[in-house]
C-alpha cells in the first residue's frame, strides 16, 4: 500500500518538472467492457491524443513531437491529408448476437482518406500514401491501386471539421483478404505514447487478442474543435482496438470473466503521460462486479441509455492493497438484449462459373418508424454487373431509390461503384439484387492460389437511425471517448454504419499446368509424327544380314579354325 | 646505470601497452564490415508448409537476439501461419513439438507478406531497384561495408527454388543477382544459407567474390522435415534448420564460434541428407570468420586519442558536429 503511494507521486513529480512550456498536446486512454447477451464479452480500447497544432496551415515545418507519433505527423503534412481512417479487422461483427459496435469496421483492411483542397494530384498522393502506410503498419496496403479504389459521393462524409464535400478529394479502398496478426499489432502499439509498457496498453498481448471471435484495430486522424464555440482547431488521433472474446474458447463455457482471463494481465498503473485513464464497465444488466466502485456514469450511446461503473486509474486507491487491478464480472441470470434496429446481410446466388446474382438484404427492425439508408457497393471489375437487372424490393413490392450514383467499371482500371438512398419501411426486409457475369482473367492476373476464390469487399450501409432515447448533443470536455467518436447533431437519431459480409466468388480458373502439358504433347507429336516422316524421306535403307542361330555360329567358329569357307 | 635501465623499462611498458591496444584494435577491424543486414525469405504457401515459416522465423529470432535490429532485417513470409484459422494456438508459431518454443514472439515485423513474396520482389530487394515510393522497411539499404545474411527456405529442385507454387527462381538468376550486388557495391561479404531439397544446386553457379554458401542437402538428395506436432497436425521444422537453431541458441554476442563450427551443424547421421558448403569465393579463411560477423550486429567503436573539455557549450557543439561528421564518413 505504502509502495503504491510513493511510486505514483514520484512519476507525477518527474513528468511535471520536465514541462517548462505549457503542453499543447494531451493524451487520454479508456477501456469499455461490455458483457454481451450471448455470454461473450466485448472490450473496446480507445487512446486519444489531441494536439493543438495545424499540420496544413503553419508555414514552418513541425519538428517537435511529444505525444503525437512522428511517423503519422510527417505523413499528414507530406500528403496534405485532412482525415485518415485505417482499420485492420479479423473476423466478422455479428450484429444480431452482439448489438452495434462502438466503432464499426469491415473484415480485412479498410482505408479512407480525405485530402486537402490544395492537392492537385490526388491519385498520385493516394498511391504514395498507401505505400508509406504499408511500411508503417507492416501490411500489404501497396495492393491498393486504382482497380480497387472508389470515390463515394455520399457515404463517407468527413467525421471531423471541414465543410468541403467535394468527393474528388475522397478515396476509399478495402482489402478483404488482408490478414491481421502480431506484425500489425506491434507497430500499432509503438504509436502509443506509453508504448506497451504502462497504462491500459499492457493488456494488449497478441496471444490472447488474436484468440478471439473478433479483433479490430484502427487509427483515426481528424481535425476537431477544441471547445463548443470552435475558436481553435486541434488534431485528434484516436487509436481504437475492439475485441470480442468467445465464451467457449476463452472462458470454457462459464459466464464469468476477469481482466486476467481476457488479457492474461492485470493493471498496475495508469500511463504517466495520460491526463485521464479510465475503465468503464457496463452494468446496465446488473452483473456481479468485483471490486465495487462508487463512481457511476450514465451515457446514451447508440440509442440506448447505459449505466457504467467507472474505475479511474489515475487514483491510487483503484489498485487496492495489492497494487494491481483485476476486475471480475459474473452474469446473474438472463437478460434481454436491445434488438439492433439496422442489420444487413449479403450473399451470392446462382450456380456455375458464368453468371451469378448478388443479394443484399437490409432489415429495419423499428416497429413503426421508416428511415432512409445509404447503401454503397464497390464490386471489382471482373464481376461484370448488369445494372438493368437491379431490383430493390421491400415487402415484395418495388421500392425505387430516391438517389442513385452509379459509376460503371472499366476493365483493369476501375471497379463498379453503386450508391443508393433507399427508404426502408418499418419492420421490414429490403432486398437488393443485381446479376453479374464472371470475367476470364489473363493468366498472369491470377493469384498464386486462385482456387481459393476472389474476394468482393463488404457493402456499407450508413443511416441516421431514429433513437428511442434522447441523444446528448452537448459538447463536454470530459465526455467518455466511446460516446464522442461520432459527432451527434440532433437528439432524435444517431449515426450507424453497418458492414455486410465480404463475398468469396470463384472465377473460371484455367489449369496452370496446361502450358507444360501442351509443350510435352506438342514435342511428342512433332518427334513421332514429323520425325518419322523426315526419316522416311531423307534416310537411305540398307538390308542388314540377320544374325545366325546359335548352332550355325558354333559351326562357323569350328569352320574358321579349320580354314574352311563359312556358312551364310 | 640501474636507474637508466629502470627509466627505460618504465618508458617501454606504456609503449608495449599501446602496441597491445593497437593489435587488439587491428583484430577488431579485421573483418572490414561496419553494419549487418539480413534477408530472410520463406517461399511456401499453404498450411502444410508450416515448417518453412517456422524455419524462417527461427533464423529471424536468432538474428534479432544477437543484435540485428528490425530496421536491418527484411523478412518475407509467403503465407500467414500464426493467425491462420487452422492454427489451434493463434499468434504463435512453434518450432519444437509440445509447443516448447514460440518463434513468432511478441514484436515481430514482417516486411513482405502473402502475395508480395514473388521472385521479382526478391530480386528487386537484393539489387535495390525498387519503385521510389517503397517504404524504408522494405528496402535493403546496404553499402559496401555491409555483411549480409541471406536465408531461403521452401520447396526446391535441381537448380531452382519454387516461389508460392506458381513461379521459380533459377540458380543462374540468383548468381546474376549477386553479381549485380557486387558491381553496385552492395555488400562486403555475403553468407547464403538455403534449406530446400537439392539445395547445393542453388550455389553451384555463383561467381562473385566474397560469397560463402551453405545448403542443407546435396544434388539428388531431399531435405527432410523434423517432427510433427499432434495438436497442430503438421511438421514443425525442417531437420537442418532445427539443428541450426539449436546451434545458434548457444551463440551469444561475444561468442568466438566460427564458420567451421557452422559447417559441422547437422551431419548426415542427424540430418539424413548431407549438408554442403562452398567457400572458394570467400577471401578469408572460414576458421577466422566469426558467427556473429553475419548473424549478429557488433557495433564498431572508433577510438579517439584526443581529450576534450566538455564544459564550454561552444566546444561541446564543435566536438559533437565533428563526431557526427566522422560517423557519416564511415
Amino acid at each position: 500500500w505504502s509502495l503504491c503511494i510513493i511510486s505514483t507521486p514520484l512519476i507525477h513529480w518527474t513528468s511535471r518538472s520536465k514541462q517548462s512550456a505549457p503542453a499543447r498536446d494531451q493524451f487520454q486512454e479508456e477501456l469499455v467492457i461490455r458483457p454481451l447477451h450471448s455470454g461473450d464479452i466485448y472490450a473496446s480500447f480507445q487512446f486519444r491524443t489531441l494536439w493543438d497544432i495545424d499540420f496544413l496551415q503553419e508555414r514552418q515545418k513541425v519538428s517537435h513531437y511529444r505525444l503525437f507519433p512522428k511517423s503519422l505527423g510527417q505523413v499528414l503534412s507530406k500528403f496534405s491529408v485532412r482525415e485518415l481512417h485505417i482499420s485492420f479487422t479479423q473476423g466478422f461483427w455479428r450484429t444480431m448476437q452482439w448489438g452495434q459496435p462502438f466503432i464499426p469496421s469491415p473484415p480485412g483492411a479498410e482505408l479512407w482518406v480525405w485530402f486537402h483542397d490544395t492537392v492537385s494530384d490526388v491519385d498520385g498522393n493516394w498511391k504514395e500514401l498507401t505505400n508509406v502506410l504499408s511500411g508503417i503498419f507492416c501490411a500489404s496496403l501497396n495492393f491498393i491501386d486504382l482497380t480497387n479504389t472508389v470515390q463515394p459521393s455520399a457515404s463517407f462524409k468527413p467525421l471531423g471539421l471541414g465543410n468541403a464535400t467535394d468527393h474528388r478529394f475522397l478515396r476509399y479502398a478495402t482489402l478483404p483478404r488482408e490478414i491481421v496478426c502480431t506484425e500489425n499489432l506491434t507497430p500499432w502499439k509503438k504509436l502509443l505514447p506509453c508504448g506497451s509498457k504502462a497504462g491500459l496498453s499492457v493488456l494488449l498481448k497478441s496471444e490472447k487478442l488474436f484468440h478471439s471471435s473478433f479483433h479490430s484495430q484502427a487509427v483515426h486522424i481528424r481535425p476537431v474543435c477544441q471547445d463548443e464555440q470552435c475558436t481553435s482547431k486541434a488534431w485528434e488521433l484516436r487509436q481504437t482496438l475492439n475485441v470480442v472474446f468467445d465464451l467457449y474458447t476463452s472462458s470454457q463455457g462459464k459466464k464469468e470473466w476477469s481482466l486476467f482471463k481476457m488479457f492474461s494481465r492485470t493493471l498496475t498503473e495508469a500511463c504517466p503521460l495520460a491526463t485521464s485513464s479510465k475503465i468503464y464497465v457496463d452494468i446496465t444488466d446488473n452483473p456481479e462486479l468485483n471490486p465495487v466502485t462508487p463512481l457511476l456514469s450514465q451515457a446514451v450511446v447508440l440509442g440506448d441509455r447505459r449505466t457504467y461503473s467507472v474505475f479511474d486509474l489515475t487514483r491510487a486507491e483503484t489498485f487496492g492493497q495489492l497494487c494491481s487491478l483485476n476486475l471480475l464480472l459474473r452474469w446473474k441470470g438472463d437478460s434481454d438484449m436491445l434488438r439492433p434496429l439496422l442489420h444487413a446481410e449479403r450473399y451470392v446466388a446462382g450456380f456455375g462459373l458464368q453468371t451469378g446474382e448478388i443479394h443484399t438484404v437490409i432489415y429495419n427492425n423499428h416497429p413503426y418508424r421508416a428511415f432512409p439508408v445509404l447503401l454503397m457497393d464497390s464490386v471489382p471489375w471482373y464481376l461484370q454487373l448488369y445494372i438493368h437487372t437491379l431490383t430493390v424490393t421491400s415487402k415484395s413490392r418495388d421500392n425505387k431509390p430516391s438517389y442513385i450514383h452509379y459509376q460503371p467499371a472499366k476493365d483493369r482500371h476501375r471497379p463498379h461503384l453503386l450508391e443508393m438512398l433507399i427508404q426502408l419501411p418499418p419492420h421490414s426486409m429490403t432486398e437488393v439484387t443485381v446479376q453479374f457475369e464472371r470475367a476470364l482473367l489473363k493468366w498472369t492476373e491470377y493469384t498464386p492460389d486462385p482456387n481459393h476464390g476472389f474476394y468482393v469487399g463488404s457493402s456499407v450501409v450508413s443511416a441516421l437511425v431514429p433513437s428511442m432515447v434522447a441523444m446528448n448533443t452537448n459538447f463536454t470536455q470530459d465526455q467518455p471517448l466511446f460516446s464522442s467518436f461520432v459527432p451527434v447533431k440532433e437528439e432524435s437519431s444517431y449515426f450507424v454504419r453497418v458492414y455486410t459480409e465480404p463475398l468469396l466468388v470463384n472465377l473460371p480458373t484455367p489449369d496452370f499446368s496446361m502450358p507444360y502439358n501442351v509443350i510435352c504433347l506438342t514435342c511428342t507429336v512433332v518427334a513421332v509424327g514429323y520425325g518419322s516422316f523426315y526419316n522416311l524421306l531423307t534416310r537411305t535403307f540398307q538390308v542388314d544380314e540377320p544374325s545366325l542361330p546359335l548352332e550355325k555360329r558354333l559351326a562357323n567358329l569350328i569352320r574358321r579354325i579349320r580354314g574352311v569357307p563359312l556358312l551364310a | 646505470m640501474r636507474i637508466f635501465a629502470f627509466i627505460h623499462l618504465l618508458v617501454s611498458i606504456p609503449h608495449g601497452y599501446s602496441n597491445y591496444v593497437e593489435t587488439k584494435a587491428g583484430q577488431f577491424f579485421s573483418s572490414g564490415h561496419t553494419n549487418n543486414w539480413a534477408v530472410l525469405v520463406c517461399t511456401s504457401r499453404f498450411w502444410f508448409n508450416y515448417r518453412h515459416v517456422a524455419n524462417t522465423l527461427s533464423v529471424y529470432r536468432s538474428v534479432k537476439r544477437l543484435g540485428i535490429p528490425d530496421s536491418h532485417i527484411v523478412l518475407m513470409l509467403a503465407d500467414d501461419m500464426a493467425c491462420n484459422y487452422r492454427n489451434p494456438k493463434p499468434a504463435t508459431v512453434f518450432s519444437h513439438k509440445n509447443m516448447e518454443l514460440n518463434v513468432y514472439g511478441d514484436d515481430v515485423e514482417v516486411d513482405y507478406r502473402g502475395y508480395e513474396v514473388t521472385v521479382e520482389n526478391f530480386l528487386r530487394v537484393l539489387t535495390g531497384r525498387l519503385p521510389p515510393s517503397t517504404p524504408r522497411s522494405k528496402r535493403l539499404l546496404s553499402d559496401d561495408r555491409s555483411n549480409i545474411l541471406i536465408y531461403l527456405t521452401g520447396h526446391g529442385g535441381n537448380g531452382f527454388l519454387k516461389f508460392q507454387d506458381s513461379e521459380e527462381i533459377s540458380n543462374m538468376e540468383l548468381a546474376d543477382a549477386f553479381e549485380q550486388m557486387w558491381q553496385k557495391r552492395r555488400y562486403n561479404e555475403l553468407l547464403f544459407i538455403i534449406d530446400t531439397c537439392q539445395g547445393a544446386s542453388m550455389y553451384e553457379r555463383f561467381y562473385s567474390p566474397n560469397l560463402m554458401a551453405l545448403a542443407s542437402s546435396q544434388v539428388g538428395e531431399d531435405s527432410l522435415s523434423h517432427q510433427p506436432d499432434l495438436a497442430i497436425g503438421v511438421h514443425l521444422m525442417d531437420k537442418y534448420t532445427f539443428y541450426l537453431l539449436e546451434f545458434l541458441e548457444e551463440v551469444h554476442p561475444a561468442s568466438q564460434a566460427n564458420m567451421n563450427d557452422l559447417f559441422k551443424v547437422c551431419p548426415q547421421s542427424q540430418c539424413v541428407s548431407t549438408p554442403g558448403h562452398r567457400t572458394d569465393l570467400f577471401q578469408r579463411d572460414p576458421g577466422s570468420v566469426l558467427i556473429t560477423d553475419f548473424f549478429g550486429s557488433v557495433r564498431k567503436v572508433e577510438i579517439t586519442k584526443d581529450t576534450i573539455n566538455l564544459t564550454s557549450p561552444v566546444d561541446r557543439k564543435k566536438y559533437i558536429t565533428g563526431f557526427l561528421c566522422c560517423q557519416t564518413n564511415l
